[in-house]
């Protein structure tokens, strides 16, 4: 087990304990999609100490990712957002080893790149992939903590292998148009953020096996009218 | 007639915009029923909980029900 750097989780030991902390310094985590999502789960669990951090997306940053992703820059436009996150994580946290993918999951590369995860993250941005995504991490046997946002909008579950997940959530995946309301909607930083922050929640409750989670139940926020909703799917 | 209680999230909240949270419908009313009589496009409706657990377009209302109806929701 690796032993974390103490000063640096100094103010976690109130609520980790140390065990814990080494828990998470052995974890390894694979965060698919690096924009509004991706970008604030990866600076979260880089700064918690999750140990090793397994990083997916085959975009490149452009300017319409500048409102909400944390990971995005004016100078870094036109850059790998694989690259950017990884240099992201050596910057704040030079104990975490990061793995990034400059590539989009699919059948053929997925064993390689999240097959070693301890779970998976779905920062997505459409539906349609979403569904791969869980059929990938299903079929590794590894469980998958999920958000999706749109405008004001966010939601949050957590998918078991052998669980029905999204077809619970969105239906038959025939059924959907690929994308949901946030081609009406757009997305805006403080609900990306807030989206991440959940997920990043989950996924350290999933590691340290604390609380309740999202499994089979799914999270909604609306924050319009200030509703956090936790909603039974089975 | 029955009373149920009506949240409509992101954009379907459009479709009533100025509406009491409680509304009034006759018994055996179903939420097929409900979406239709309020004007929301079926394609929209993805998610429907009723006191907090998943149901289908096909559950049949009751006194007091809470009615959540959710659009598709993926972006990130």
């Amino acid at each position: 087990m690796k032993t974390p750097v103490l000063s640096r989780y100094a103010r976690n030991f109130q609520s980790i304990s140390l065990e814990e902390q080494e828990s998470l310094a052995s974890a390894r985590v694979c965060v698919v999609g690096l924009g509004g999502l991706g970008g604030g789960v990866v600076e979260m669990l880089t700064r918690i100490g999750v140990g090793t951090l397994d990083l997916v997306d085959g975009d490149c940053f452009d300017e319409t990712n500048l409102n909400r992703q944390l990971l995005s820059s004016e100078k870094d436009l036109g850059v790998p957002k694989a690259q950017v996150a990884r240099e992201r994580v050596v910057a704040i946290n030079s104990t975490v080893n990061v793995n990034a993918f400059n590539a989009f999951l699919n059948r053929e590369n997925a064993q390689e790149i999240m097959g070693n995860a301890q779970v998976v993250v779905d920062c997505l941005d459409s539906i349609a992939h979403r569904f791969l995504l869980q059929e990938l991490a299903q079929t590794q046997n590894i469980p998958l903590v999920s958000g999706a946002i749109a405008g004001t909008a966010g939601q949050v579950t957590v998918i078991y292998p052998g669980d029905l997940g999204f077809q619970l959530i969105y239906g038959d995946s025939d059924d959907n148009k690929g994308s949901g309301i946030e081609q009406q909607l757009g997305n805006l930083a403080h609900c990306a953020l807030l989206v991440a922050s959940l997920q990043s929640s989950e996924v350290i409750k999933v590691l340290l096996g604390w609380g309740e989670i999202l499994r089979n139940r799914l999270l909604i926020c609306d924050l319009m009218t200030n509703s956090f909703e936790v909603m039974q799917l089975v | 007639m029955i009373s149920i209680d009506l949240n409509l999230f992101a954009t379907l909240r459009a479709f009533l915009p100025d509406a009491p949270k409680t509304m009034t419908v006759s018994q055996g009313t179903c939420v097929m029923d409900l979406v239709t009589t309020i004007g929301i496009p079926e394609e929209d409706v993805k998610l429907i909980f009723i006191n907090g657990k998943r149901e289908l377009l096909s559950y049949v209302l009751k006194d007091n029900d809470r009615v959540g109806i959710f659009p598709p929701v993926g972006g990130g």
